[in-house]
Parts: structure tokens; C-alpha cells; sequence
């Protein structure tokens, strides 16, 4: 088959700066191309370049051919003509996607009237049977809503109506999923597929997720640097890759399949494109690098058939754990602590629900928690994981404030937070410190990072901070003579590793991580996380790690709890929930997030959740799961449901440490 | 005893060779760099050396009156020409210029911290203190300021002029105050606010050393934007004579009085209002400026 | 909804009684209208002139707060009180707003229909001529007061009159010529000839002021996703920009027009009395001239009413254009 879309020697300039240097590929119809790199790889410009839709600024060499058709220098009304005709993008960010003030229906009618010559009411009856195809419920009433009234698993899916509202022959996605919860993104693959089978197009994926591209794609193209470094079949470069950065990337990826252990970092941090190292770019973090490679940068060389990579050392790669040093058996499971160093039991917080921008005004109440309860060990680490909506940052932020929950009891550090004086506060303060998600948000843009691990000492009236941010630099990895500069000198993962040393100064014994990776890059994440388990061993602190990537959690947790809808769905050891989830919410969850793992990924059977999170502002009676539950609708009798419908379920404790909120728990293997 | 923390952070410096630029230099380049800066700068420096060292050039003073010369047109002997009294225009309109200059920068000073200080707290400590501190916002900008000030015109006599500054501060400051409580309240939900909070640091010491800070870039350039802004508050005020009170003379009484001869003695007119224009032009050059050196992403991203 | 504007409602009025409050005390205590006898020629007697400022409420041997209930009561039941001269002070007011009414609405409508087209041309054209050439003129136009700039088209007028139409085709002073009888359509012409230089003068500033929000507003909703959509959707470059960017920027703006609308009341004020309007902003100089404290009060109620209403009317044409605000 002649392919539809052919790139060669694409390249883009902003200036002076390379973004995107000699990228080549070709795509054949019903094909599924992924484009898979690091942030500032230069995968996304690959992408508005084929659509001509880069910044006046961009200049674009190359050629980019569609159906034989070259765009690169075309007039904008040839480009116009083919653009959402022959071919259509979904972005990453669906809200900001769509026009916030035109109706979702209109929009989508007049991506089918720029095209077609039909009548606006036409148009408008496509458009429902467009968001009828992509799954939205009652698609003629929310053809009429506004963006802003979709959720964001809902906007996506009015995206893709709209990118294959004319039968595209190529639909370029940049990230569909990114902004997504995995159930969402579960959810949205699947209307992806279905929207490839209807159309019969050939679908160039960008991402950063491994995952991802292992269920979904034919075949991979891995960038580093703007350039591409390995391409091939998904199976060829997942077993053989023969690049040792796609080697080190799939060695970085924590997976919700592999227990504990190290991962295997790749040192460094990405060059930036405005000065990249002789030679090959990858050659300053490279296991393999020999001064043969800095002389120059290697082209991409065949490797297998269909298969090729940019090394000169390709022979000698190794997929990681091929030599024999596959993980360890797991430790055995330790007895819990005696003490306690934070205890919830029954936290509850509502939020008033207010509507309008400028009227505002209360129309509800927000159940954001109703009726939380877990403990922390010493030396003991809990992973509380949900997705948006679920309760968990609320939880979190109800612990940081140390203030007397609405109902329930909150005891942190052996100290009940309704009784707490001034005094005593500021000392749970001193034991207590947080790591937050995004480390250049939490670090003050205008202090020295002297400064800002001085910050602590000085509140706490500590003498002498200045060797102690020596010494807590160099606890974290860093080099004590960076003290003097500004936190936007460094790099991402420096960045979280100054922001884990302030954490560090006042020697706590609890640490509060809020997804303390999730702003990383996958390479740079794997040296965070094994900083944070050697320093939990080395230092016998106890974690409470918020998260909503399950993979991460299973690294560092020893306990896990999973939160839904402001409770908890099912709580315990992370071997056995992770193994044998209970509760059909963790199951669900577990199997919606994607290994990267091509073979496995293809037998996998995924338990698809329906619809959106129900809003907190309005939970259902009963168990507050039924609604999208696959055991409640599929398994149960009637007889059995009512159950569900009239009582809320407790976590009921199932087996030696696991725990689940469901009346008719019962083990079943997922992942 | 311990190192200064200065010392210590150069000690520690040692070892990096390039020393990372300052973020005050950083934006001092991108300030200079652009041409709009600069020249905003130069004229505006301009200005002040003619402000304060150009009287020191001429014969007359601004109290001198030539009684050989009434509303002559400018000459070797009087450069801008000469008013119905025989008063040098030269020297009066530096004399004014000097005024409306000092008023300009001590009003905008005034208001600018005024904004960031009710800002900050109505913005940080929400509750009660946001709904005092808001009301008042509200009430100023109800009042119509015009109005009050010329009311009190009468208390900025010979000499209040310092007072008159004072008042007119007062109303400059709301909208400014507006801007930076919204921050503020978005700022209070950053990460390392609250990583402060969560730290133990005291609420105000919040407020001093992280909230207002690192709204810094807008009060500079608000700051500056509100010297041009008092400066044409003042002109307006004293044309209508509400303002800077005889004997002393600012731009704006210097253009009441030529408004009236400018018809038959334009010279008495276009050069107070020249200077004026220039002046507060290099002002918002300099702000918008400033701006975007702050800021590059706003305009660079594009 | 209904409460939430009642409340809103409540709060503005409560604004708007301490504002005239203040307003008319501040007034009480600084002005004197008994100097205004002082220089009559021949000299009433004291007591004719105590009684004649007791009959006017304006007596300052009356306690201030006695003073301030007398008028407050009044304005309680519609009564502004009276001027210096005796005449109500309401039946006057009604004209004069007229009067600023006419001048503010013509030089807002040209003022932000000019600024708004031209910040969006500018905006699409970033750093073209037109973009550059629009940023200069408004620099310019922003650098000169309005007590400068309605001079110096008082000159310019005044030397077109002379040297280019030969005779008076701008008029620079009033709202129309007295005594020409020249039917409705001299009439018609004499206004627009009186209109002319006033409007610009209120135009050119606030043409300014908006092309400059316009510009940074486009310019925010141009790097948008949804004009990427739009232009992926297979848009033309320049539907894209009007009907999803446009559309988007206006939003602000058209609040923003709302707020000076109610500002500009008061705002007026120069240009009014530079070019002899005989409108609200010209009635507060005279009446601060003339220590007439009655109507200083009466005219700050009305410039506090028209802020509020104009707040109000920016929320409720923020909330008409943008359903996010709506919901």
C-alpha cells in the first residue's frame, strides 16, 4: 500500500535554535504511528509542522508529502483545503481546545461546513450523530451545552467527533490522553480505535507514555534531541531496541507490574536544542559512550528489518534485565511499627458549591471528603491514590493545615489537631514538612537556593544554617557549591531534589509528598524516586505519597490506599492490592493503566469504566460506586444490588493487611 | 562566629566558574536592549538634568521679571520668549517642570506601596481584613476624586504643596490594590506559599518576604505608569487652578496661563505642553518598557 | 439569583450613601458660601445674611450634622436642596445630564468603535507598519492631557477657520449658536459644528486607551488552542481570527467599555468646560467656584450612581457575551 503521509529531512527553526532536525517517517492508511520522546524532544513541532500550523516565527525546511501532495510551501488556501479534510489533529488540552463561547454542536457543524456543502441544519444533524459515534450520552441535549460543561475525558471525545467529521485519511493526535485519568484514558483510546475502524485513517500519535504506544501503536518513532534516534516495529524496539537512550527510557518506567526495586535512571538531563553536545547528543548521559561518538552525530543506521538506530554501538546494546539481573524476589512482608505517626480516622469536608463568575452564588454542597480513615506507621510509607475528583488533595491539604477537621480526628504525630495550641503547632510543624508536585512553583523564583534552605532553619530558630544546607545539598545528590543560585538554574529533577532537601532541613519524621514526580520527565523521575527510597531507609522517615500514578506508588509504597469519590475504596498491603485487588474500582483501575509491554498490552482484557466521575456535589445512594460499577451491573442480582443501593459500604478488613468497601468484595487478577 | 550569609555565598561560589547573572541584571539587559527603553530612558534623564541644572544656565530666575520685555517671542536673551509680566518663560516653565516632576514620582511612590500593601493583606488574609480593606477600595473609587481634591484645594495653599501630593496618592492607588489582591489570592494557592505556610512561617512574614516580592514586576512598572498618570492628574487639577497654588507654578498653571495668550503668542503655550507631552511620553515609554523586560514571555512567546 | 442582585443592590446603595455622605460633608466644611455676600456692593446686613443661608440650608452656624440631616432628609424624598441663587437644584441637573449625555456617548461610540478595530488590526499584524504606526499614535495620544489636547484643537480650528474654509466651520465654544433661525436643518448643521471638536477631543483619547486593551487582548486569545483548532479545522486565517478570536477578545473589552462609560460622567468634565459645554462636569466647577455645596452633593450622588450602574451593567453585559460567566 502507498503510504499517505511521507516526511523526509523535516526541519524547524526558531531563529537560530533547532527545534526539530531531519525527522523522516511515512505512515500507510489504518497504520498507528507513535512519535514517543521526552518534553523538548521536538515531537509536538514535528506535528503542527505537517499541519503548517507552527508560529509565524518557524522556519520549515523539508519536504511533507500527503497522497503525493507536497505542504511544505503550499498556499495557505491548498493547505486550508486539506486541513480537517484529508487531514485532522486532536490536541492535548481539550479545554482550552474548543472556543470557550460557542455551542459544542456548532463547532463541530462548522468543521462539516468548511468542507461540505450542506445546509446549517445539516450540518447540526451530523454533528449528533458525530458525538453520538464517539460515545456522548444524549448527544442531541449536549450538542447544545458549552465547552466548559463537558468534563475533560468529554471534551476529548467532542475533539476527536470534530477531527473525524469529514473522513480524514490521517489523524495526528499530540498527547489525546496526557490531561486524562487513566480510567478517562482507557475510555478515550477506545474511542480513538473506534474512530480509526469507522474511518479507516491512519493515526500519527505523539506521546511521552510508554504505556500508552505498547496497546495502541503498529509502529514507534523514539526522539531525542529533534531528531529521531530509533524507529521500528512496536515489538522490535520494546524487546530489541538498539538505541541505548530507548534502552534507558524503558528501563526508567516504573510499572504497576514490578515490585519495588531500583529503576535504572538515565543520568543527566536532555541537552537543551540551543546547544547541543558534539557528536551524538545522547553521548554525555550514554552507558556506552566511547570518544568515537562525539566526533559525529550518528545517522540512523539499519538494524533489523524495518528497523533502524541512530548508534554506532547499536551491536552491543542490551534490552535492560537480559543480563541476568532481573528484580530480586520481594523482601518479605515486615510486621507494621508499633507507633503511629498519623492517624485519620472519619475525616470529613465539604466545600460550598458556588456557581457564575460574577454572580456567584451557593447552589449545593461538595462532599470533597465524607468519612476517611487510615494510619501511618513509623518508617512506614502509604501511597493514597485516586483520580481527580476522588478527595485526596483535599485530604492532603486537610493534614497540612492542621486544623480541627469538621467531623472526625485527625492525629498527627500523637497530637490531636482539635486540641492543638500555638505552641505545639509550630513543633508539629517542625516534624511535619511537605514536598509538593510542580518544584519550580513550590521553590520562590526570587530566593538563592541558600536561601531557600535557610528558610526552614531560620523560622525554627536554627543556629548556624549555612552548613547545614551544605550538608543537606549534598544528602540530595547535589553539589554544595550550587548554593548561590537561582532555582531556574536548574534542571527538573535538581529542581525536586531542592525541593526534597528543604523538606529534609528541620530532620522530620513525617514527609507529606504531593505527587512529588508527576511534573518529570520519565528519565529524570526514576533518580528522584530512588533518591526518596534511599533516603526513607538511610534517614527512617515515614511517608504519606499522594499520587495518581498507581505505577509510582508500587515503588515506593509499602501500604496503599485507594480513594474514590471522598472514601476509600480499598486500603492495604501494595503487593496484595496491586496482585489481587478486592474492590471492582481498584480492579478497574489497575487494568486501565497500560504496561509497556507490546505482547501483554494485546491479551490484555481491560475492565472499561462508563461515564465520567459522578459529581461529589451529588453522590449516589448507597455504595458510591454503583453507578459505574461493572460488577453492579453485569454480576449482580437484583436482589443483591439493593444492597448497594441502601448502604454504604465500610472498609471492611478481607485478608491480613487489605482491606475494601465493597459488599461483595472478592480477589481477581488484572493486571 | 558564623560567615555573613554574603560571604558564605561567595565562598560557595568558588567553584562555579560563571557566576549565574542576577535577575536584576538580566532584566537591566533586556531593558537597555530595547529601543524603546532606552530612548524612554535618555529623554526622560534628559529631562531631569533640564529640570534641575538648566536653571542654573539662564540670567533669570523664575521670580526675576524683565520689565523690558512683555510677551516677547522668544530671543538670545529670554530662549522661550517672555510673558505679559515680563516673567522669563524659560526659567518659570524648569521652575514647573521641576514640580510637576517631584510631584509625579512622590504620588506614584505613595500609591504604588498603598497598593501593595492593602493588596497584599485584603488578598492574603481574606475574611473580615479583605472585606474592611475592599469596602474602602470600593469607596474611593466611588468618590469621585476630582471632586475632593478641588474641594480641598484651598488647605494645599502656598508652600502644601507636599500635602496636595499626599491626596492625590490617595486616589491612584485602587485599581493597582484590586490587581494585586487578585494575585495575591492566586499567589496564596502557589506551591511555595504554601510550602511556607506549611513550613511554620509567620502570615506577615509571608507577605513581606514572599507575597509582595514577587509581585515586584507589576508594582515597578505600575509605579511608573503612575507617574505619568499624577503627573497629568496634577496638570488637570491646577489648570483649573485646584491644584499647586501660586506663587509656586507647575505645568499645569504654566498652561492655563497660555492657553489664554497661546493665540497671539503660541510660545507662551507649546513649549510648557511640549515639554509636558515629551515628558510623560519617555514615562510610559520607560513603563511599557519595563514591562516587557519583566515579563518576555509575554511578548517573546509569539 | 434574585437575592444574590438584591444583596448586590443593597451593597451598591450603601456605597453609594456613604460616598454622597462624605461627599456633602467634606463640602460643607470647606466651602463657604457666606463669602459669596462679602463682596456684594452695598453689604447686606448679617442678619439678612444669616437668614437667606438658613433658608438654603447652607448656614454654617447651624451644627454640621444638623446641616446634613436637613439635606439628607431631602434627598430621601427626591429633593436635592437649592443652589446659592435659591433655584432647585434638581430641575437644572436634569438638562445638564442631557447635555454630558449626548458628548459622552457619541465620543465613547467613535472612540472604542476606532480602538477596538484598530488594537485588533494591530494585534493580527504584530510588529507590521500598522502595528508600530497605531503603538506611536497612541503612545502620543496617551502622553497629552486633555486640557492640552482640547487647546490645541481650539488653535488648530481656529487657524483652519482662518486660513483653509475662509470662514467658521468648527466652532470651539457651547452646545449651539443663540438666535439663528435658519429651520431645522441650519439648526441640525450649527449642532454637528458645535459637536465636532468636543467629541474628538473625548474620542481620540479613549480611541487610545482601547486600541492598546484590544491589542493585548487579541493578542492573548491569538496564541489560544481554540484558534489552532479553528485554523486545523480548515478555517481561513482570517474567519479563524474573526469569528473564535475576535469574538473571544471582545468579551474584556466590552466590559471595560462599560466601566469608562460610568467614569466618564465625571470625566467629561475638562472637556466640557474648556469648550463651554453646559454639562454636568462644567456645573461642578462653577459650583465649587461658587461655595454651592448643594449641588457639589447632589452632582457627586450622580457621578457614585453612574459608577455603580456602570459596574453593574459591565457585570451584566460580561455575563450576556460569555456563557463560562453565565452558568
Amino acid at each position: 500500500m502507498r503510504p499517505v503521509l511521507e516526511v523526509t529531512g523535516l526541519g524547524v527553526r526558531f531563529g537560530d535554535v533547532p527545534a526539530v532536525r531531519g525527522v523522516g517517517y511515512s505512515v500507510r492508511p489504518g497504520e498507528v504511528l507513535a512519535i514517543v520522546g521526552e518534553s523538548g524532544s521536538g515531537k509536538s513541532v514535528t506535528a503542527a509542522a505537517v499541519m503548517g500550523l507552527l508560529p509565524p516565527g518557524a522556519r520549515v525546511t523539508g519536504s511533507v508529502r500527503l497522497h503525493g501532495q507536497e505542504l511544505i510551501g503550499a498556499p495557505e488556501r491548498a493547505l486550508g483545503a486539506l486541513r480537517g479534510k484529508t487531514v485532522s489533529m486532536v490536541f492535548q488540552d481539550p479545554l482550552s481546545a474548543l472556543t470557550p463561547v460557542y455551542r459544542v454542536g456548532d463547532q463541530i457543524a462548522e468543521a462539516v461546513r468548511v468542507h461540505q456543502r450542506v445546509s446549517k441544519e445539516n450540518a447540526l444533524v451530523k454533528a449528533v450523530e458525530l458525538l453520538e459515534l464517539v460515545g456522548i450520552p444524549r448527544p442531541a441535549e449536549r450538542a447544545l451545552a458549552f465547552p466548559h460543561e463537558f468534563s475533560g475525558g468529554m471534551r476529548q471525545r467532542v475533539m476527536i467527533a470534530m477531527a473525524i467529521a469529514n473522513d480524514p485519511d490521517v489523524i495526528i493526535c499530540d498527547e489525546p490522553t496526557t490531561a486524562l485519568d487513566v480510567t478517562i484514558q482507557a475510555q478515550v483510546l477506545e474511542v480513538l480505535k473506534k474512530a480509526q475502524r469507522e474511518t479507516g485513517a491512519a493515526i500519527i500519535m505523539i506521546t511521552h507514555d510508554l504505556g500508552v504506544v505498547a496497546g495502541f501503536a503498529d509502529r514507534v518513532l523514539v526522539m531525542y534531541a529533534g531528531r529521531p534516534v530509533e524507529v521500528g516495529a512496536v515489538d522490535d524496539v520494546y524487546y530489541r531496541p538498539r538505541m541505548p537512550y530507548t534502552v534507558g527510557l524503558l528501563g526508567s518506567v516504573p510499572r504497576i507490574d514490578r515490585d519495588g526495586g531500583r529503576l535504572v535512571p538515565i543520568e543527566g538531563s536532555p541537552p537543551s536544542p540551543a546547544a547541543l553536545p558534539p557528536g551524538c547528543p545522547f553521548g554525555p548521559r550514554c552507558p556506552l559512550h566511547v570518544a568515537a561518538c562525539d566526533e559525529r552525530e550518528p545517522p540512523l543506521l539499519e538494524v533489523g528489518e524495518g528497523h533502524r538506530a541512530a548508534c554506532i554501538r547499536w551491536q552491543e546494546v542490551r534490552p535492560i534485565g537480559s543480563d541476568g539481573s532481573e528484580s530480586l524476589p520481594p523482601p518479605p512482608v515486615a510486621e507494621r511499627a508499633a507507633r503511629t505517626v498519623l492517624e485519620v480516622s472519619g475525616l470529613v469536608k465539604d466545600y460550598p458549591l458556588l456557581k457564575g463568575a460574577v454572580f456567584k452564588r451557593r447552589v449545593g454542597t461538595v462532599h470533597a471528603v465524607a468519612g476517611v480513615g487510615f494510619d501511618i506507621r513509623e518508617g512506614e510509607t502509604l501511597g493514597l491514590v485516586g483520580e481527580s475528583g476522588s478527595g485526596k488533595t483535599t485530604t492532603l491539604t486537610e493534614i497540612l493545615e492542621l486544623a480541627a477537621p469538621q467531623a472526625g480526628r485527625l492525629v498527627v504525630l500523637g497530637r490531636d489537631t482539635a486540641r492543638l495550641g500555638r505552641g505545639e503547632r509550630t513543633a508539629i510543624r517542625r516534624d511535619m514538612q511537605v514536598v509538593f508536585q510542580d518544584p519550580l512553583a513550590s521553590l520562590d523564583p526570587r530566593m538563592t537556593v541558600h536561601d531557600l534552605l535557610a528558610e526552614p532553619l531560620r523560622t525554627h530558630g536554627r543556629p548556624q544554617p549555612e552548613l547545614r544546607v551544605a550538608e543537606l545539598l549534598s544528602l540530595v545528590g547535589l553539589d554544595p557549591s550550587h548554593a548561590a543560585r537561582y532555582p531556574q538554574d536548574f534542571s527538573g529533577g535538581q529542581r525536586q531534589r531542592i525541593g526534597i532537601a528543604r523538606a529534609l532541613a528541620l530532620e522530620p519524621r513525617l514527609l507529606v509528598l504531593d505527587e512529588p514526580v508527576s511534573a518529570l520527565d520519565v528519565s529524570i523521575q526514576a533518580g528522584v524516586i530512588n533518591l526518596l527510597g534511599a533516603l526513607k531507609a538511610r534517614l527512617g522517615l515515614s511517608y504519606l505519597f499522594v499520587a495518581h500514578d498507581l505505577a509510582v506508588v508500587r515503588h515506593l509504597a509499602d501500604r496503599v490506599a485507594v480513594m474514590y469519590l471522598g472514601r476509600i475504596a480499598e486500603i492495604g498491603q501494595v503487593d496484595a492490592v496491586y496482585d489481587t485487588p478486592m474492590h471492582p474500582y481498584t480492579q478497574a483501575l489497575l487494568s486501565a493503566i497500560p504496561l509497556p509491554d507490546p505482547a501483554r498490552e494485546r491479551s490484555r482484557r481491560r475492565i472499561l469504566l462508563e461515564g465520567d466521575l459522578p459529581s461529589p456535589a451529588d453522590p449516589p445512594t448507597g455504595c458510591r460506586f454503583r453507578t459505574r460499577c461493572p460488577k453492579f451491573r453485569a454480576e449482580l442480582t437484583d436482589d443483591e444490588r439493593g444492597l448497594c443501593v441502601q448502604v454504604e459500604p465500610d472498609v471492611r478488613t478481607l485478608a491480613e493487611d487489605q482491606g475494601a468497601a465493597c459488599h461483595y468484595a472478592e480477589r481477581r487478577v488484572v493486571v | 562566629m558564623t560567615l555573613s550569609q554574603e560571604e558564605l555565598a561567595e565562598e560557595l561560589t568558588g567553584g562555579v566558574p560563571a557566576r549565574v547573572p542576577s535577575r536584576l541584571r538580566t532584566v537591566a539587559g533586556r531593558f537597555f536592549r530595547s529601543r524603546q527603553g532606552l530612548a524612554g530612558f535618555a529623554v526622560l534623564a534628559l529631562m531631569f538634568l533640564l529640570a534641575f541644572a538648566g536653571p542654573l544656565v539662564s540670567r533669570w530666575s523664575y521670580i526675576d521679571k524683565d520689565f523690558t520685555a512683555f510677551l516677547r517671542p522668544p530671543s538670545p536673551a529670554h530662549w522661550f520668549g517672555t510673558l505679559q509680566t515680563g516673567a522669563d518663560v524659560y526659567a518659570l516653565t524648569l521652575r514647573g517642570m521641576q514640580k510637576s516632576l517631584v510631584v509625579g514620582l512622590l504620588a506614584a511612590l505613595i500609591s504604588t506601596a498603598l497598593a501593595a500593601l492593602v493588596g497584599a493583606f485584603a488578598g492574603y488574609f481574606l475574611g473580615w481584613t479583605d472585606r474592611v480593606l475592599s469596602r474602602l477600595t470600593d469607596l474611593l473609587l466611588v468618590l469621585p476624586a476630582f471632586l475632593i481634591l478641588a474641594i480641598m484645594s484651598p488647605l494645599f495653599g502656598a508652600g502644601q504643596w507636599v500635602l496636595f501630593v499626599v491626596v492625590l496618592a490617595l486616589f491612584l492607588w485602587m485599581v493597582t490594590s484590586k490587581v494585586v489582591r487578585g494575585m495575591t489570592i492566586s499567589l496564596k494557592e502557589r506551591e511555595f506559599i504554601r510550602a511556607a505556610r506549611y513550613m511554620g512561617v509567620p502570615p506577615v512574614r509571608i507577605v513581606f518576604r514572599h507575597v509582595i516580592p514577587n509581585l515586584s514586576s507589576l508594582l515597578i512598572v505600575d509605579a511608573t505608569l503612575n507617574v505619568s498618570a499624577a503627573i497629568l492628574t496634577e496638570t488637570s487639577l491646577s489648570y483649573f487652578g485646584f491644584g499647586i497654588q501660586p506663587p509656586d507654578v507647575s505645568f499645569g498653571t504654566l498652561i492655563a496661563d497660555g492657553s489664554r495668550t497661546a493665540m497671539y503668542a503660541p510660545w507662551t503655550f507649546w513649549f510648557v505642553a511640549g515639554l509636558l507631552v515629551v515628558t510623560v511620553l519617555a514615562v510610559n515609554l520607560v513603563g511599557d518598557a519595563l514591562r516587557d523586560a519583566f515579563d518576555p514571555a509575554a511578548k517573546r512567546a509569539r | 439569583m434574585a437575592g444574590f442582585l438584591a444583596r448586590r443592590l443593597l451593597g451598591y446603595v450603601a456605597l453609594v450613601v456613604l460616598a454622597a455622605s462624605l461627599s456633602y460633608l467634606l463640602a460643607a466644611v470647606a466651602l463657604d458660601p457666606r463669602s459669596n455676600y462679602a463682596d456684594r456692593t452695598p453689604k447686606p446686613p448679617p442678619a439678612v445674611v444669616d437668614a437667606q443661608l438658613t433658608a438654603l440650608n447652607l448656614n454654617d452656624k447651624t451644627p454640621l450634622l444638623e446641616r446634613y440631616a436637613t439635606w439628607a432628609g431631602g434627598v430621601v424624598r427626591g429633593d436635592l436642596g437649592r443652589t446659592v441663587t435659591g433655584s432647585p437644584v434638581g430641575a437644572d441637573l436634569k438638562r445638564r445630564m442631557g447635555v454630558t449625555f449626548r458628548l459622552v456617548v457619541l465620543g465613547m461610540l467613535f472612540g472604542s468603535l476606532i480602538g477596538v478595530l484598530g488594537g485588533a488590526l494591530a494585534a493580527v499584524r504584530q510588529y507590521g507598519w500598522f502595528d508600530r504606526l497605531s503603538t506611536g499614535l497612541s503612545f502620543a495620544v496617551l502622553a497629552v492631557p486633555v486640557v492640552v489636547l482640547a487647546n490645541m484643537l481650539i488653535l488648530l480650528a481656529s487657524w483652519a477657520n482662518e486660513r483653509v474654509f475662509g470662514h467658521q466651520v468648527l466652532l470651539v465654544s457651547g452646545e449651539y449658536s443663540v438666535g439663528l433661525p435658519t429651520g431645522l436643518w441650519g439648526r441640525l448643521v450649527d449642532r454637528l459644528q458645535h459637536l465636532i471638536l468636543p467629541t474628538l477631543s473625548l474620542s481620540v483619547g479613549l480611541a487610545a486607551v482601547f486600541s492598546r486593551y484590544q491589542r493585548n487582548m487579541m493578542l492573548d486569545v491569538l496564541g489560544a488552542d481554540f484558534v489552532r483548532t479553528a485554523v486545523a479545522k480548515g478555517l481561513s486565517r482570517r474567519r479563524a481570527l474573526v469569528r473564535h478570536a475576535l469574538r473571544t477578545a471582545l468579551i474584556p473589552v466590552a466590559t471595560y467599555f462599560a466601566f469608562t462609560f460610568g467614569a466618564l460622567l465625571t470625566g467629561a468634565t475638562f472637556t466640557e468646560k474648556i469648550f463651554g459645554w453646559h454639562g454636568l462636569g462644567e456645573q461642578l466647577i462653577n459650583s465649587i467656584f461658587t461655595n454651592d455645596v448643594n449641588t457639589v452633593a447632589a452632582v457627586s450622588l450622580l457621578a457614585g450612581v453612574a459608577v455603580l450602574c456602570a459596574s453593574l451593567a459591565a457585570d451584566l453585559l460580561h455575563a450576556a457575551l460569555d456563557p463560562r460567566v453565565r452558568a
